[in-house]
């Protein structure tokens, strides 16, 4: 496998660590470069073409008028914005108000810098020609009332309200396609084309014109590049003299031609992610899926001809991280900012696992990409290892070393699994296997597949609104069906009877608003940049967001399944069972938030089954609950001929949902922050880890998309070879379990509340949150209380 | 099936034998020594403990107690010893654990029912079971009916002993033992006495027998600063056991960490003062053992 094993190298060098620099040190600022161009560009062309045609004329008129930016000490090149950490805004999706982009600036947390200037060109340019006509303003004015109560009560989220659907990987093509050959197989097909009896004939067209025009701007993006390099050459001093003819060259040939080395393989992929996220895919997890993969094959070749070394290699996949550091997600605003808090794109990055044949994938990349992860410390790209059964122990212990670091990267999935749940959807087994996980824990066929999430699903909050009948007790609205009096259940069953059909109502409210979301960005908001990249938009003449793709999926991401089910435990014990109360009491202990009820409180806390303690009584009531959401959501249809799929994540949405959510039966007072993923409620797992692994592994993982658990270890159990050792062999229990993917913060309950009390001592330590890693100090006070109190796995 | 008293399963072990491992602690021990880590499993009894801290002041306690053993003093509760049966009813009322029991009298069929849940660990993870304490030699039917189901389920089973035990119970501990973690604490049978509370010869003589019969020998060696921690001794101790063909050996450094439970338990702590052996200093030591080629490990 490995064709060298150079003594590895610690540290970046002093280039990387200046662009490093660079990166962390730049506050984030919201740029207007990209709003006023795409509104130049519809203003130009609006109404002459057709949508295609429009929206890739402006993503040609973008790439060709945007300032071009090389960065000193850059050997891969280009930036989204016009210098690193500067956020586009995508107007077309969401047209802010100055107010907005006051809030934006002055908030504490997640903020993004905005000038008078660019306040200005907001009020006077781009609000004038967006206001009401943004997809946010046409997709809140085609929702239902139904739709907006569920919405403001907290039951679930929208995805779509400010982003594009995007959510997919890159798969190998562009390592071994360039634009002109993309335009080639583009030609073809408009040649093909038969007027006569293909009634689409017109629609494809018009699609695969789009198509090329992205190409083009591609190339005319990258050849913008290599002139700005020539330019700065001229006056540079050697070696970056040098430097600067080199990265001219390479942004000659990539990305009009597919790849010859390792670095033109990594400019390649810069250039194409700069154009998703240009186009649309703004901070939805479009990533280069298994770097290691492919870069292994540039790797070798060089290596074996002599023409670069392993830290050359390093020198230039470092560069690369940076490249995406810069790269700030887009701001976001109300409820979308809730529940998704961060900074970070959720690009992320796999390493390891399987080739396409089914075989070991770990390769000499593999270690060197965890090397760059330990060096680099950066929030983007986010990574995770794939562990597959057929990976060597060698990996898991490299991989767990950096994990040790305490940075919550990289993130660890069980291949095996993952190509089973994609098996299960119907995918190839050769498409299984070249696809991963994507996002936080998403699993997809990289280039092949768009698999759109919609939106978090608040399953407390269902809980809450049955045992009031209906009625969310913030509002006193009635914002469901009325199921019943919770007095008159005679036992857990007829409780969970209307607690399904509360789901069932919502749920279906949900999907209704999805389909509707869907249908709008299949019809206004064509991505004909990414039907390029994905299979089969080019051979099908359809959009990514029409139903182009080979497979499509949308999520529907579940959040509370611990505290739901320890709820349904506590009443399933002290009301039903022991009759320690009856609901009429528990009823209003929860109504007066546990006020004067400390005893009761402590009941529920204490001597209740919890999930999460490898115990069958409330085990089995997840897999209960798991059933009925199952059952509600897997395989509906959806309008572009995919499939609904249910998922277990949160990212920061379960403090969110919490705080729209009342005092609850397992003793969580009101408003405090609910479980994440499918870890169990902070506190409630009392018996170590592999008592969690045994709870999380009793869930049919391989019927999701997705689930994440989180675990948090003191590290003094992980220190020395014992302490990795039992951390890979916990990896590898899981996953002989079937488990989807864990993660771990390594870092003492104590740290994080210094940290809390002294931020200015801890700027840069990193911990997990949800499906990505984040600075603390970026985290809102009631997610940094979440995630101190999640149980610490002690020394034993 | 035999019943015994049984402290707690602890899962997730890395440190009491190799791999992924449940530890059963068995509650009683003849020894008294004063950096017990475990003080909880000395007695031979199931204990009920009082965490004041916890306590909500509901009194459910009071009115529970068939005895009549609690009453509140200000603002804890205070138990006459001497009226109260140990019967737990306190623990079972107290919904804050405020009173919480240690230990449990358990079959030995439900307890390995309970260490099998954690089987897909042992078996990737080239772990098992190691039964400690306490001392599990003094429950030793009760281990040994354990110990015999767990070799039917084919799991690797550890027992962590002092090795205080007359032979004739230790030998029929052999056959069943995948590998024995023997205590070495002191080779003065005078300070073996005045720290531990009984005489060495046993364990010694036991150790001779076991080494020629037993699968495999871990000998460990608590590092306890003023007590056992000089070079001849562990020099000594080196001998020993490389006589005896053993070939790993584990210091176990001196920690306070269990000041806590000692005062949880309402015992005495007597080395509130003493300082854990630095980490040059289990160097040291360390390297007095490898220079006469044995396999040595600090820590568990």
């Amino acid at each position: 496998m490995a064709t060298q094993t150079a003594a590895r190298e610690y540290g970046m060098n002093e280039r990387v660590r200046r662009l490093r620099n660079q990166s962390l040190q730049t506050d984030p600022t919201l740029s207007i470069e990209r709003a006023i161009l795409v509104t130049e560009a519809y203003k130009q062309y609006q109404g002459k073409v057709s949508l295609p045609v429009l929206r890739a004329l402006a993503l040609k008129h973008l790439l060709s008028n945007k300032a071009i930016v090389i960065n000193d000490d850059e050997l891969i090149v280009g930036e989204r914005g016009p210098k690193p950490q500067a956020a586009s805004t995508f107007p077309e999706l969401c047209c802010h108000t100055v107010e907005d982009f006051r809030v934006i600036d002055k908030r504490e947390k997640i903020f993004f810098r905005v000038d008078e200037e660019t306040l200005r060109q907001q009020e006077q340019v781009i609000i004038p020609f967006w206001q009401g006509k943004a997809m946010r303003d046409l997709i809140m004015d085609q929702m239902t009332q139904e739709w907006r109560d569920c919405y403001e009560a907290g039951i679930y989220t929208e995805f779509m309200e400010q982003r594009a659907p995007g959510h997919t990987v890159c798969d190998d093509k562009v390592y071994k396609n360039g634009m002109r050959d993309f335009k080639a197989r583009i030609a073809r097909e408009l040649a093909s084309l038969d007027y006569i009896a293909d009634p689409a004939a017109y629609e494809k067209q018009e699609q695969w014109k789009a198509m090329d025009i992205c190409c083009d701007a591609l190339i005319i993006f990258a050849k913008r590049h290599a002139a700005e390099a020539r330019r700065l050459a001229q006056t540079a001093a050697e070696p970056r003299r040098s430097e600067l003819l080199q990265i001219a060259a390479t942004c000659e040939w990539v990305p009009a031609n597919a790849p010859r080395t390792f670095r033109e393989a990594l400019q390649m992929y810069w250039f194409v992610h700069l154009g998703v996220i240009t186009e649309l895919n703004n901070w939805d997890a479009y990533c280069p899926g298994h770097l290691d993969h492919h870069l292994f094959p540039f790797y070798k070749a060089e290596i074996e001809a002599g023409s670069l070394n392993r830290n050359e290699a390093k020198e230039l996949v470092e560069c690369f991280w940076v490249k995406f550091n810069n790269q700030p997600a887009p701001p976001k605003v109300g409820i979308t900012l809730k529940e998704s808090g961060t900074y970070t794109d959720f690009c992320n990055i796999n390493i390891g696992g399987i080739l396409p044949d089914g075989s070991d994938g770990v390769n000499e990349i593999s270690y060197l990409l965890l090397e760059v992860i330990e060096d680099m410390r950066t929030l983007q790209p986010s990574t995770n290892v794939q562990i597959s059964r057929k990976n060597p122990d060698k990996f898991v212990i490299e991989a767990a070393k950096v994990i040790r670091e305490g940075m919550g990267f990289p993130s660890v999935f069980n291949t095996d699994s993952v190509v089973e749940e994609l098996l299960r959807q119907g995918k190839s087994i050769e498409d299984a296997r070249a696809g991963g996980t994507s996002g936080c824990v998403e699993v997809g066929a990289f280039g092949k597949e768009a698999y759109i999430l919609t939106g978090y699903f608040n399953m407390v909050k269902v809980l809450e609104v049955m045992l009031n009948n209906g009625v969310d007790p913030r509002s006193g609205k009635q914002i469901g069906p009325q199921t019943g009096d919770p007095r008159n259940f005679k036992n857990l069953d007829d409780l969970l009877a209307a607690f399904e059909k509360q789901m069932q109502y919502f749920i279906d409210v949900d999907i209704r608003g999805n389909n509707v979301i869907e249908a709008l960005y299949a019809k206004y908001m064509p991505a004909p940049f990414l039907s390029v990249l994905t299979d089969d938009c080019i051979a099908k003449g359809r959009d990514y967001n029409n139903g182009g793709a080979r497979y499509n999926t949308r999520y529907i991401q579940f959040v509370g399944l611990g505290n739901l089910t320890d709820c349904l435990s506590s009443i399933q014990k002290h009301v039903y069972s022991d009759g320690t109360l009856d609901m009429n009491r528990l009823l209003a202990i929860l109504k007066d938030n546990f006020e004067g009820y400390e005893k009761e409180r402590q009941l529920f806390l204490n001597k209740t089954p919890k999930y999460g303690n490898d115990d069958d009584r409330a085990d089995s009531l997840i897999m209960s609950m798991f059933e009925i959401l199952y059952k509600l959501v897997n395989g509906r249809p959806t309008m572009t001929g995919g499939y609904y799929r249910v998922e277990m994540l949160p990212t920061t949405c379960h403090v969110y949902f919490g705080e729209v959510c009342g005092a609850t039966p397992d003793g969580r007072k009101a408003k405090l922050a609910l479980s994440e993923g499918i870890s169990p409620v902070q506190g409630a797992d009392k018996h170590g880890p592999t008592a969690v692994i045994k709870s999380a592994a009793k869930l049919d993982h391989q019927r999701t998309g997705g689930t994440l658990l989180n675990q948090k270890f003191s590290p003094s159990v992980l220190s020395g070879e014992t302490g990795l050792d039992g951390l890979k062999n916990l990896i590898r229990t899981y996953f002989r379990l079937d488990g989807h993917h864990i993660q771990f913060n390594v870092v003492s309950s104590d740290t994080l509340r210094e940290a809390q009390e002294n931020p200015e001592n801890y700027s840069d330590l990193i911990v997990r949150v949800a499906g990505y890693s984040d600075y603390f100090n970026n985290l809102t006070t009631e997610m940094q209380n979440e995630i101190i109190d999640r149980t610490e796995q002690q020394n034993f | 099936m035999i019943e015994g008293v049984v402290g707690n399963i602890q899962k997730f072990s890395i440190h009491d034998g190799p791999g992924i491992r449940s530890t059963l602690f068995i509650k009683g021990c003849p020894l008294i020594c004063a950096w017990c880590h475990n003080p909880e499993s000395i007695s031979f009894e199931v204990q009920t403990i009082w965490q004041q801290d916890r306590c909500l002041g509901c009194g459910d306690c009071l009115s529970a107690c068939p005895a009549q053993a609690l009453r509140i003093n200000e603002s804890d509760i205070a138990r006459d010893k001497s009226i109260c049966r140990n019967c737990g009813e306190c623990a079972e009322a107290c919904p804050a654990l405020a009173w919480k029991r240690h230990g449990y009298r358990r079959g030995t069929a439900e307890v390995i029912t309970d260490i099998l849940k954690d089987r897909a660990f042992y078996e990737s993870s080239g772990g098992g079971v190691t039964l400690s304490g306490g001392e599990p030699l003094c429950q030793p039917e009760f281990s040994l009916e354990a110990l015999s189901l767990l070799k039917y389920q084919g799991i690797h089973a550890a027992l962590d002993t002092s090795g205080h035990a007359s032979w004739e119970i230790l030998e029929r501990f052999v056959p069943l033992t995948d590998l024995f973690l023997y205590d070495i604490k002191h080779l003065d049978t005078v300070k073996h006495r005045q720290y531990m509370g009984v005489d060495n010869d046993l364990i010694l003589s036991n150790l001779e027998k076991l080494a020629s019969r037993a699968k495999e020998i871990w000998v460990r060696i608590p590092i306890v600063p003023g007590v056992n921690d000089d070079e001849e001794h562990i020099l000594a101790v080196g001998d020993l056991i490389k006589r005896l063909g053993i070939k790993r050996v584990h210091l176990l450094p001196y920690h306070g960490l269990a000041e806590n439970k000692y005062r949880k338990l309402d015992m005495t702590y007597t080395l509130g003062s003493l300082e854990p052996p630095s980490a040059e200093k289990m160097q040291q030591l360390h390297n007095i053992l490898q220079e006469q080629h044995l396999e040595v490990h600090i820590g568990g």
